[in-house]
């Protein structure tokens, strides 16, 4: 009985270490094979083209800077929507409503979070854009800002959930301790409960990011796809050419192992490394925060 | 427990004993004319035409299928390149890299003129602007004119629409309206050009935008938006785009639709070819919207 117990215990701790492990493998494997298609880039084109501002695969200008600060730009503008628009949803779902209004919101954000993209780009190209022209007086209404805000949209869900679970989590003693020396709600909400759930918020917003880097097919269909350089700040105005966009309107067509091909899997190289560049710098941030915290309450 | 995982087993054992049951056909596309099966693909301009000819064929001939898809040109033509097709639908010529490509991955790309077409421009209903020369179109499209007053129109900014860049019809319009047919010519499309993923992204935004001007095939153009008159020359006669002025080669922008094979056709594929030069495919191309080829001068 003793030893049947301990070889099941033994199969299971070496399942559960292997899945583990394997989300590692995953994302290395993959890494791998971006690397691997990716980096004949640089034998078959010049480091100073791939920096050029002109993008035109088929005339052999492969200058990916456009695609960068379109995706920055759309991103950037996203969570500019997303982060307050979910803090805030998330504060007052788990602080302020009351108990029945928190049974309805809840599900209903979960609901927007399950709208495919496709659906909403549909609602940008018909509703939002033709709304953006007329409202802003611009010349089109495909532009950066339309991506954003449906980006921000897609992101808002992602936000909501995992912060809200992440407020829910502080321990109602903090609160009351809060409450018992006087402060009024909002004051115990900013300064008590936000910076205790601070780990949980930061992963919030990490996700939510992710998100909407790595959002497709909305933004192809309302930003434009126009590869232009997007610096000033008139360009969050104007039709902008996100990386995810190119990759997926061009990788039908190319001959494999043509350059074209090989820039097509540099560019998710470069995404793959901006999403990883997030991701470590947020989790520095809450692993830092762990630690003086654990100092403080030892 | 035991039971639970025992029957879990037998779940799995019965899904992958389905999974070998022999296979009926798709064993990969080179093996076509062992199965019934002909694989059809490229150009989103051709797309609708090899649908309904598709649908025509396969409800007279029952014993054999057709699939056809999108993807674009380039799509249609690397696939051929790559021997997963049987068929690639192009909206224009094969080039000399893909080419080259194809004749050293062992592929002998015949061409076959199936249709004509031209390519539209349209503006917006509201747009007082009726009539361009080749020339300025060319300008407008390479950015030298940037606003609608300079060619006759309102003071508004030009929004310039295309299709993406591995649409046959966008290669065309380079070729043959930015570089008005010069093979020297190195134009490009002004950076600002809204590279669109489908026909129905530029008519739609056509259709709300008065800044707008885009182009496409006659055959994706609704009754309801404006086509430009367009003049080769300045001074010349300013022609709107129809099945008469393409086979009289007044309208300037007018190209031939190909299908590719991998060397002669033979078998079902070529009695599928021989099929879409005949009148009763040819009605099809006329009704929607294309110019049909008459066998006799398909050069």
């Amino acid at each position: 009985m003793e030893k049947s117990l301990n070889w099941r215990e033994f199969v299971i701790t070496r399942l559960v270490k292997a899945s583990g492990y394997s989300a590692i493998l995953f994302v290395a494997l993959i890494f791998f094979f971006l690397v691997r298609e990716g980096i004949p880039t640089f034998a078959e084109t010049s480091l100073s083209s791939l920096l050029s501002i002109r993008w035109y695969p088929i005339e052999d200008h492969f200058g990916i800077l456009p695609l960068i600060t379109g995706s920055l730009v759309v991103t950037i503008g996203a969570g500019l929507v997303a982060v307050p628009l979910g803090l805030g949803t998330a504060v007052y779902i788990s602080e302020i409503a009351p108990r029945w209004m928190r049974e309805i919101l809840k599900p209903l954000v979960e609901l927007l979070g399950g709208l495919p993209s496709v659906v909403l780009g549909f609602l940008g190209i018909l509703l939002l854009s033709p709304f953006l022209r007329v409202f802003l007086n611009l010349p089109t209404g495909l532009t950066a800002l339309t991506g954003s805000l449906l980006l921000g949209g897609i992101a808002v869900p992602t936000v909501v959930s995992v912060a809200e679970d992440a407020l829910d989590a502080v321990p109602r003693s903090y609160r009351e301790g809060a409450w018992a020396l006087g402060a009024t709600r909002w004051q115990t909400i900013w300064r008590v409960t936000f910076p205790a759930a601070r780990s949980g918020v930061l992963t919030a917003v990490m996700l939510g990011v992710g998100r909407a880097i790595g959002e497709t097919m909305t933004v192809m269909m309302v930003t434009g796809n126009a590869p232009v350089l997007a610096v000033k700040l008139g360009s969050l105005f104007s039709p902008v050419r996100t990386m995810t966009a190119t990759i997926a309107a061009e990788m039908g067509e190319v001959a494999g192992g043509s350059t074209h091909y090989h820039v097509l899997f540099f560019i998710g190289m470069v995404l793959f490394l901006i999403s990883l560049g997030v991701n470590i710098a947020a989790s520095s941030v809450v692993f830092r925060t762990k630690k003086r915290a654990e100092r403080i309450l030892s | 427990m035991k039971r639970f995982v025992l029957s879990l087993l037998a779940i799995f054992v019965f899904l992958f004993s389905t999974a070998c049951s022999p296979a009926s056909s798709s064993e990969g596309a080179a093996s076509n004319s062992s199965a019934n099966y002909i694989e059809n693909k490229g150009s989103d301009t051709i797309v609708n035409l090899a649908l309904a000819w598709a649908e025509k064929y396969q409800a007279e001939h029952p014993e054999v299928r057709i699939s056809v898809t999108g993807g674009g040109s380039g799509t249609g033509i690397a696939s051929l390149i790559n021997k997963t097709v049987d068929i690639a639908n192009a909206s224009r010529q094969i080039k000399d890299e893909e080419l080259s490509e194809a004749k050293s991955n062992g592929v002998d790309p015949v061409e076959h003129i199936i249709a004509r077409d031209a390519i539209a421009v349209i503006v917006n209903p509201e747009n007082p602007v009726s009539q361009l020369t080749l020339k300025q179109i060319s300008d407008i499209y390479s950015g030298k004119i940037s606003n609608w007053s300079e060619v006759g129109g309102d003071d508004r900014p030009i929004v310039r629409l295309s299709r993406e860049t591995n649409s046959g019809t966008h290669v065309y319009f380079l070729e043959t309206v930015l570089r008005l047919g010069s093979k020297e010519d190195k134009t490009l499309f002004s950076m600002d050009t809204l590279l669109l993923p489908s026909s129905e992204g530029i008519v739609a935004e056509v259709r709300q935008n008065p800044n707008a001007i885009g182009y496409d095939g006659l055959g994706y153009v609704p009754k309801d938006l404006k086509m430009i008159a367009i003049a080769k020359e300045a001074g010349g006669a300013y022609v709107l785009p129809s099945i008469a002025t393409v086979n009289d080669k007044t309208y300037p922008i007018a190209r031939d639709l190909y299908m590719y094979t991998n060397g002669e056709p033979t078998g079902i594929i070529k009695t599928y070819l021989d099929w879409i030069l005949s009148s009763e495919a040819q009605q099809i191309v006329a009704d929607l919207g294309f110019v049909p080829v008459s066998p006799d001068s398909s050069s």
